[in-house]
């Protein structure tokens, strides 16, 4: 006699089947939330990398100038600021080094940009260069005497 | 034939299956392997004269709202004995240097800050939706477009490096400029660091001279006692600085 064995189980079979559609509802409603990314490195959305990574840039990065301002880069070798990369005194240029034709660089004021470094404070090195602007110049602007890419006073340079 | 029950049987292995497909191919960055790097930054404090270039380097390259900084510069003044109590300004972040100081005497200096980068940082465990993180190449980023702005992770951070971005309301901080490091160029703040007392450093690239730096000089990190694995490395550093 073939005999019913879930003649008495009914009740857990619905139970069951509530808890399988209940996990069921959970693993689909986690695939459609949970970015697809998410996991790839560790517990965070691994295309995250990627749009970090392609954000556009603003400074260019001195290899890209010295590709075309080689006459520069060799004055600038020769002096003092060898070790100052162009876009710390010219700015952001990356526009430039894409469209060079119609991206200009605006020259920098003298009078404003050296005293950024070279003017006088208490909390710089003291083997720094340092000046009191208007002590040193009374006014003048720096590249009345200074060339800014070598900026050591050459022997018969103009000086007051 | 499909009955109700086996429909119901079958519909969480659909799931599983269908998360895999979603999951789609990894992403790969051309040319840049993320696991040949260790990024880290390398402060040299009697190189730095606080002209606050690498603030507006940064501010410019991460359009860093005005009043918040990814990075800035304080300048120390130690007067005599006292070591514990140094006076500290940093007007404006450093962004547009420093005015003349009062301060007589003492010891003085110049301490620029960022991000730590930390191999164990405390931001990171705070943050409950994993919107900020570790990258394979040592970079605590954050995902704005995953972050709740709950504000956790700037709480956490023992160095202050963490704002809420005034207009998109999500955490902000150093990204140790990501889109900069990954395409070979060095970060805004290093690029235009007139002296060189910041520099980009890979610690995974044997012929690194931070290698050969750090074994011949005197090198610290800030607060190691909190031993958050802190990757910006300052030489010189005077015992005062917090």
């Amino acid at each position: 006699m073939r005999v019913n064995r879930f003649k008495d189980a009914e009740h857990l079979l619905r139970l069951a089947g509530a808890f399988a559609v209940g996990i069921a509802l959970f693993l689909l409603l986690r695939a459609y939330f949970v970015p697809k990314s998410f996991g790839e490195y560790g517990h965070y959305r691994g295309a995250a990398l990627a749009e970090q990574s392609d954000k556009p840039i603003s400074y260019a990065g001195h290899q890209a100038c010295e590709d075309c301002h080689g006459d520069v880069l060799e004055v600038k070798k020769a002096g003092k600021h060898a070790g100052v990369n162009c876009e710390a005194c010219h700015g952001p240029l990356a526009r430039h080094a894409e469209d060079p034709a119609s991206v200009v660089p605006v020259l920098p004021d003298t009078a404003v940009l050296c005293a950024r470094c070279h003017e006088a404070n208490i909390g710089k090195p003291k083997t720094f260069p340092q000046v009191v602007s208007a002590d040193h110049s009374g006014g003048a602007v720096c590249k009345t005497c200074h060339q800014p890419h070598s900026p050591l006073l050459q022997p018969g340079a103009k000086q007051s | 034939m499909i009955t109700r029950r086996k429909l119901l049987m079958l519909l969480p292995a659909a799931a599983f299956a269908w998360e895999y497909v979603l999951a789609g191919t990894p992403e790969t960055a051309p040319g840049f392997n993320r696991n040949e790097h260790w990024w880290g930054m390398l402060m040299d404090i009697t190189k730095c004269i606080g002209c606050g270039n690498c603030v507006r380097a940064c501010a410019t390259e991460n359009h860093v709202p005005d009043g918040y900084f990814r990075t800035w510069v304080e300048r120390y003044h130690v007067a005599d004995w006292h070591q514990e109590t140094p006076q500290v300004d940093s007007p404006g972040g450093g962004k547009n240097g420093f005015p003349p100081s009062t301060a007589v005497g003492g010891k003085n200096f110049f301490v620029p800050k960022l991000c730590n980068h930390c191999v164990d940082s405390p931001c990171t465990q705070v943050c409950p939706v994993g919107a900020t993180f570790h990258t394979p190449d040592g970079v605590v980023l954050v995902d704005d477009k995953y972050c709740l702005g709950c504000r956790y992770c700037i709480q956490a951070c023992p160095y202050g490096c963490r704002f809420l971005n005034p207009t998109s309301h999500t955490a902000e901080k150093c990204s140790l400029c990501y889109h900069r490091i990954t395409k070979g160029l060095t970060t805004a703040c290093c690029e235009n660091c007139p002296t060189g007392a910041r520099q980009l450093v890979d610690l995974k690239n044997p012929a690194d001279p931070i290698h050969e730096f750090l074994k011949t000089h005197s090198v610290q990190v800030l607060k190691p006692h909190l031993a958050t694995g802190a990757k910006v490395f300052y030489n010189e550093l005077d015992g005062s600085v917090r």
